[in-house]
């Protein structure tokens, strides 16, 4: 593991580009920059082309022999199956609006992170294959030949982007560096240059289910484990059902959730609602991720992974989907899941059972988002809430990328937090809703080897933090994704100790009073409340 | 790189038309050949431009979000930051053609000791954008005069707005003066902050400098040469209506101002300038927010190789069956 160098060595970054050409400056591969190749098992047990040994840092990278024409035939194909490709590789004006947008720019000053760059990365070799201009007039036109040294740099530059979209909010055109990056990814898969820390959690998860490749009996253990804890914390014993048919509703939360720390207090949250409420539902072993790494591999393998949600619902016949807080999988879920694997006839238009909510704008993909869910129960008195039992957390809200610029899910969870917390500030207005800021760690980037990358891509996320935790004391960063979860606690380590992390129906869970439960001496966590026995605060 | 050799290329262009006309007298080639073709390259160049853009299907419906979804209906969405209609799509795209919607988003970021991010206003590029767009189509307006007779009202109303200000007995177009200064600073702004220098091509320059040119020789023929707009008028009406003459009395000006629109225009559909259509067709922009709501058909949608649950029970039965899992075949 590369070793991160402090902050205040970190945050050294000369924004001025070099004086050479960018064609001219070949990739250089940094420490902490980039991840580790993926194995053969991987991609073999999926079935994707390629599968071998090899490492970045190594001369040779065992390109099959015809790659050039691979990487061609495979662009090609793209361009006529995505008109977003198409128009992104001939409309951009190089304004230059894109450059300070990107958290990996501000945060390395590599002038192949602004957004423009990166595509032109692309753009270069799309031009010289493509476009008349480009085979005449070469570098002239801002065209490449492809070499090796391209197929590296965009290894090292297409997995140095997040797919946050948020470059695509400024561009004057909606370019989007996501759509470019998917897609260059693709090209780079048709080689077999994928990154462990991705393939394996596809290989997990097709195989298994679940991106850790959890089998169910361990799944269950997991759960029941929580189970215990929740017990333990209010007395109350919840029964949650694994692949339960006839169940009304499927729960599928991202598997980040079930067992890693912090996402474990948000999955209690989960359980503890349902049970308040006495939903009908069940969770599946087979469908046990909502995330989805194939979605950060192609298009193709984000739909082979995405199948088993409609198919494990059709199976246990229940009458729609309910998701959990997660970012990638949301965007995977709202923008493609019908389109990909629908249409899901199967399934009823969804109604929240308590409420009799029906929620249209899901009607036809038939699958809710949980913070929609619970948004819509307070609003209908649906549950006793105590936010003083939050009074420990100064929160602030991070919107993750994905759901703020593929879905637009800004109130229905500052509405719960509102709901459920007495002290909740906002970061500065740069920097949330649809210009929110990336954790540094998406797409399939949070692994270990990359720290330096991650710390550099987080400094804008962390700087906001930052801010609010400065002027208004902030301990907590909630926010609805699992990948969050996961990566910003070192991110806050690094930038901002003193700064926890959670999920929304964490703050749902510590807030929500049961039927007979027993008076509440401490959070989730575990930590002692700011409570007297009588409910005053100290 | 860019820079230098697309100043040497309009330098070229212009010394070329010149020497063409004026010294070897190639006033029809310039005058009605080369707009000619120029023309219909152009035409064509655009429209398979757009057949290839269409050509090309959306698979699915990704627009970026810029506000609250529609959701639940007591939740105030944002119409068209996040249209769920088509309604709301098209005032997005109007907002987004007209004024430059998204371009007014733009805010400076620095970072600065502490480490700390600030955030400073900048919207010139927008606003300078914005004039530069908005005074080159007026511009565009106004030269319909030269190609109809009589000159349609719209284009008289639209040159007596723009020439409200008179300086002598000379009414100054607004527009021509706001095209020139806005190319200018745009080219400056281009050269001047490194970044955008650093991602600049030839073909980012090339355009700036040859409307930087046209901006100029037009201004220079109208309030200082005192081209004779009679016979250029005689010239455009004769191209207009295919039947073209050359009239005595143009000066090698309006040959250098004509030649450079015609290299524009038969460059634009092979150049970034095709982005005036490309912002119709762009997904991220021009659709609504409605994909689960509404099923969205991917024309190419094929079936994939997947693990199907049956797969995943023979693997695993046993161990379900041990914790109470059920299972489909005991």
């Amino acid at each position: 593991m590369a070793k991160v160098p402090k902050p205040e060595q970190l945050v050294n970054i000369d924004h001025k580009p070099p004086a050479k050409p960018w064609m001219d400056m070949p990739v250089k591969f940094e420490e902490g920059m980039w991840c580790y190749a993926a194995k053969p098992e991987s991609l073999e047990a999926v079935g994707l082309p390629n599968p071998r040994k090899w490492s970045p840092e190594e001369e040779d990278w065992k390109l099959p022999e015809n790659w050039k024409e691979v990487i061609f035939e495979g662009l090609r194909e793209r361009l006529e199956k995505y008109r977003s490709l198409r128009i992104f590789m001939d409309i951009c004006v190089r304004c230059g609006a894109c450059a300070d947008k990107c958290h990996f720019f501000l945060g390395t000053g590599d002038p192949k992170n602004m957004p423009v760059l990166r595509a032109e990365l692309l753009r270069s070799i799309y031009r010289k294959e493509f476009t008349v201009a480009g085979k005449l007039l070469g570098k002239m036109a801002g065209a490449r030949e492809l070499t090796e040294d391209v197929v590296k740099e965009w290894f090292y530059y297409f997995f140095q982007c997040t797919q946050c979209r948020r470059c695509s909010v400024f561009c004057p055109y909606g370019i989007d560096t996501a759509e470019i990056t998917i897609i260059a990814r693709e090209l780079l898969n048709l080689l077999g240059c994928n990154i462990e820390w991705i393939a394996s959690p596809v290989a997990n998860c097709y195989k298994k289910g679940n991106h850790l490749g959890i089998q169910p009996h361990a799944l269950k253990d997991m759960v029941e484990m929580l189970a215990d804890d929740i017990e333990d914390v209010t007395g109350i014993r919840v029964e949650p059902t694994f692949n339960r048919k006839g169940a009304e509703i499927l729960f599928i939360p991202p598997s980040g959730d079930v067992f890693a720390d912090p996402g474990i207090y948000t999955f209690m949250g989960y359980l503890m609602l349902f049970h308040e409420i006495g939903l009908d539902y069940t969770l599946s072993t087979y469908a046990s991720e909502g995330g989805n790494f194939g979605s950060f591999t192609s298009h193709e393998m984000m739909k082979r992974l995405n199948a088993k949600m409609y198919a494990e619902a059709e199976r246990l016949g229940v009458k729609w989907i309910l998701g959990g807080e997660c970012g990638h999988m949301w965007r995977v879920v709202h923008q493609y899941m019908n389109t990909m694997n629908g249409p899901a006839d199967f399934l009823e238009e969804p109604v929240s059972p308590i409420t009799g909510t029906k929620f249209e704008n899901a009607k036809s993909t038939k699958m809710v988002h949980i913070v929609e869910f619970t948004a819509d129960l307070i609003r209908n008195n649906k549950l006793k809430l105590d936010p003083s039992r939050n009074d420990h957390f100064r929160i602030t809200f991070h919107d993750s990328c994905n759901p703020a610029r593929a879905m637009g899910l800004f109130e229905e969870p500052r509405y719960i937090i509102k709901n459920t917390c007495n002290y909740f500030y906002e970061m500065p207005e740069e920097t949330i809703r649809e210009k929110t800021f990336c954790c540094g760690s998406g797409a399939g980037l949070n692994a270990e080897e990359n720290m330096v990358m991650r710390m550099k891509g987080g400094l804008p996320r962390a700087n906001a933090v930052k801010y609010v935790h400065e002027k208004y004391d902030v301990n907590t960063l909630t926010c609805i994704c699992a990948v969050d979860r996961a990566a910003l606690p070192t991110l806050m380590n690094y930038w901002v100790p003193g700064v926890s992390v959670s999920g929304v129906h964490e703050l749902v869970g510590n807030a929500l009073i049961m039927k007979g439960e027993k008076q509440r001496t401490t959070n989730l966590r575990g930590e002692p409340l700011l409570r007297t026995e009588d409910g005053g605060d100290v | 790189m860019g820079m230098g050799l697309s100043a040497l290329l309009v330098i070229a262009l212009v010394l070329l038309a010149f020497l063409g006309v004026q010294v070897a007298g190639l006033q029809f080639l310039f005058g009605v050949v080369i707009p000619y073709a120029a023309f219909f390259i152009f035409l064509a160049g655009v429209v398979y431009r757009i057949v290839k853009w269409a050509q090309s299907p959306v698979p699915f419906r990704i627009p970026t979000t810029c506000g609250q979804q529609k959701s639940l209906p007591w939740i105030k969405s944002n119409k068209i930051d996040n249209p769920a209609s088509t309604a709301g799509v098209i005032a997005r795209m109007a907002l987004e053609v007209l004024f430059f919607r998204s371009l007014f988003r733009n805010v400076r970021a620095e970072l600065k000791d502490g480490p700390k991010i600030v955030y400073t206003w900048e919207k010139w590029l927008w606003l300078a954008g914005l004039l530069f767009h908005w005074s080159m189509l007026l511009v565009i307006i106004r030269h319909l005069r030269f190609f109809a007779d009589p000159i349609p009202s719209f284009v008289k109303v639209i040159s007596s707005v723009d020439g409200f200000f008179e300086i002598g007995l000379q009414h100054i177009y607004v527009s021509g003066i706001i095209l020139l200064l806005a190319v200018t600073y745009l080219f400056i702004r281009r050269v001047a902050i490194p970044q955008v220098r650093y991602i600049s091509l030839l073909s980012d320059y090339f355009p700036l400098l040859v409307i930087f040119t046209l901006a100029l020789t037009g201004i220079l023929m109208r309030y200082f040469m005192r081209e004779n707009v009679v016979a250029v008028k005689q010239l455009a009406l004769g191209l207009a209506t295919f039947n073209p003459t050359v009239p005595e009395g143009i000066s090698v000006l309006f040959y250098i101002h004509l030649f450079l629109v015609s290299v524009l225009f038969a460059y634009f559909p092979f150049s970034k300038l095709v982005h005036m259509g490309g912002i119709f067709l762009s997904p991220t922009r021009n659709l609504p927010n409605d994909s689960r709501a509404r099923r969205h058909i991917n024309p190419w949608n094929y079936p994939v190789e997947v693990h199907s649950y049956e797969e995943y029970e023979d693997e695993f039965r046993q161990v379900m069956k041990a914790v109470g899992i059920p299972v489909e075949k005991e």
